[in-house]
């Protein structure tokens, strides 16, 4: 990890100057300051998921815990079938979606580190090339939902990702530190290709699948765009899509039906609280536990061959 | 086994680059792309004499290299900021904390700027003027509040790699530095920074070849007709004439129009970036 690589040698027996040491309480300070910046938002939307919906709207400034607590909004966030079927269908997204990104970036990966693979550069030509150039947005979308017929269907925000090409050239590159003694002695004893890459090259780069898997997933679970183009189908919509409508359209008509028009626009904005904890919590419990395999796949794209 | 892999990239990257052509054909979904009549490059000259062109050339440039001064430099100098901390603990709050908004959906943020920069926002209410601004509705807030979210999202993920590269660098420089006599800042200046010359060289030129097309999903997420005046680039204009009115082949134009001003400038910042910094993508 990052952290215990970046301790410095301390500078012992050596003084600080009065502007070193003024440097170092500002900097601890202002990173403090960012800190907080960067997690009150948060917290606040947290607590104010949490506060009574007509004490909130009276309340001005900021928040330090919930006022008068209570689960009101979550139960009708967690009632709302759009969100159901959108947590649902996310769900589907994300673990298809994640399984086809992984067998093909792996696939992709082990044979672009092949040493004698023929015609390497160009078929390493022929990816990279289409990070810095594209057809663009709109003969992508007519091929994806005309020509292949994807339009209205689950597979619109699958298969046309299949492959993110950053991620394909971090997991050559994880590939290319596996020893290549232990291949051979493999293919001495009569591996396979398939068996090679199962049995020593993707459980030796466990922590790089880790990162690719996390990458994937995230990028699946916050993605939201070709839903919007590829989907009109409110039945396939994933949480995103449900989200923008009810973060940013500001629709929360059928969560608040049994309430006066008076509480709507309160209970709106609470329910709006509830929807963002709601959507955001899965992926805020599994990141502590991920933090360490992130920090090693970061880095490792940033190798130049 | 690579088969699967070139066939995605040749039907689903390739496949569209050959689809580009119906930027010169007035497209008709029935007739196909092969069946449309060609018309040169009409649709390119509709666009540059449109009144829109102006308009979204200087919100794309604008909002970008906002981004790029602004947006760019703010990880790295997080990073030389972190490396200084002594205490570790707290090193790993400040990096714990600063990773974490990256894992956000672009949705959720954006609705969260909704919400706290709305009429009676919390921004409103905290700085408590008598006059609240209604920020996502005026278009002179559009661009801060798109670069200041950005950076509030990424500026600690973009940290780790510089981070990484500073731990790279050789202590036995330091050292000798000194022995030298040089306090904490001249260290900074002589030794951190040539260090990270390398990667910050290489980001800037990737962050300058993908500066056309970046970050338009969250100006969709983020604007509305109210500050299209200064929110409209290349990118959400292609979408809205293409995706939401059909017109295919003129959005087409305006999306190659795009990606090959895009490419120039990849391939400039890479010229640039050899003859300067000894440093390129190739």
């Amino acid at each position: 990890m990052v952290t215990a690589a970046l301790a410095r040698p301390r500078r012992r027996g050596m003084r600080e100057s009065p502007g070193e040491r003024a440097f170092g309480i500002g900097n601890v300070l202002f990173l403090l300051a960012l800190v907080i910046v960067t997690i009150y938002p948060l917290l606040y939307i947290l607590f104010a998921s949490l506060s009574n919906a007509t004490e909130l709207t009276l309340h001005r400034g900021l928040l330090f815990a919930p006022i008068d607590l209570t689960f009101e909004a979550y139960r009708r966030v967690l009632q709302n079938p759009l969100i159901l079927t959108g947590y649902r269908n996310t769900l589907f997204y994300v673990i298809a979606g994640t399984a086809l990104n992984v067998v093909m970036t792996s696939l992709g990966a082990y044979a672009l580190s092949r040493r004698n693979l023929l015609f390497k550069n160009h078929a390493m030509f022929f990816i990279v090339f289409t990070m810095f150039f594209s057809g663009g947005l709109i003969p992508t979308y007519l091929l994806v939902g005309q020509t292949l017929h994807m339009q209205d269907t689950v597979w619109a925000l699958i298969i046309p990702g299949a492959v993110t090409t950053i991620n394909l050239i971090i997991m050559r590159t994880a590939f290319l530190a596996v020893p290549v003694a232990l291949e051979e002695a493999a293919r001495i004893d009569g591996a396979s290709d398939w068996r090679i890459l199962l049995k020593i090259y993707l459980p030796l780069s466990w922590p790089v699948v880790a990162v690719m898997i996390l990458f994937y997933g995230v990028a699946h679970w916050n993605s939201f765009f070709p839903a919007l183009v590829y989907l009109r189908d409110r039945e396939l919509y994933p949480l995103q899509l449900v989200l923008r409508e009810i973060l940013i359209s500001s629709n929360v008509q059928n969560m608040t039906t049994d309430v006066s028009s008076g509480d709507v626009l309160a209970i709106g904005e609470t329910i709006k609280y509830a929807t963002i904890i709601v959507a955001t919590l899965p992926i805020l419990l599994v990141y502590p536990y991920l933090q360490r395999f992130f920090v090693k796949g970061v880095t490792i794209g940033a190798i130049k061959e | 086994m690579l088969l699967p892999v070139l066939l995605y990239y040749l039907i689903f990257h390739y496949g569209p680059m050959y689809g580009a052509v119906i930027a010169f054909e007035d497209f008709n979904p029935v007739r196909g792309v092969f069946g449309s009549p060609w018309v040169g490059f009409q649709n390119f000259q509709d666009f540059f004499s449109s009144v829109y062109f102006t308009r979204l050339i200087f919100n794309t440039l604008a909002i970008n290299v906002l981004d790029l001064v602004i947006g760019f430099p703010a990880p790295i100098i997080l990073a030389l900021l972190i490396t200084e901390l002594r205490w570790n603990p707290f090193r790993r709050l400040v990096q714990t904390a600063t990773y974490l908004p990256h894992f956000i959906s672009v949705v959720v943020v954006v609705g969260m700027l909704f919400d706290f920069f709305a009429r009676d926002g919390l921004v409103n209410q905290v700085v408590a003027t008598t006059q609240p601004i209604a920020f996502m509705q005026a278009p002179e807030w559009f661009r801060q509040l798109f670069v200041g979210s950005g950076i509030w999202q990424h500026v600690g993920w973009k940290s780790i790699v510089f981070l990484a590269a500073i731990a790279a660098v050789d202590p036995t420089l330091y050292e000798a530095a000194k022995v030298d006599g040089a306090n904490r800042f001249q260290q900074v200046r002589h030794i951190t920074i040539p260090g990270i010359m390398p990667t910050i060289v290489i980001l800037l030129i990737l962050q300058i070849g993908t500066m056309m097309t970046v970050g338009y999903e969250k100006i969709i997420l983020m604007y509305n007709p109210l500050t299209y005046e200064t929110a409209d680039v290349i990118s959400t204009y292609v979408f809205r004439r293409g995706i939401l009115q059909a017109d295919f082949s003129f959005s087409a134009a305006v999306g190659l129009f795009n990606s090959v001003i895009n490419f120039a400038l990849l391939i400039a910042a890479n010229k640039v970036g050899r003859r300067v910094a000894e440093t390129s993508l190739w």
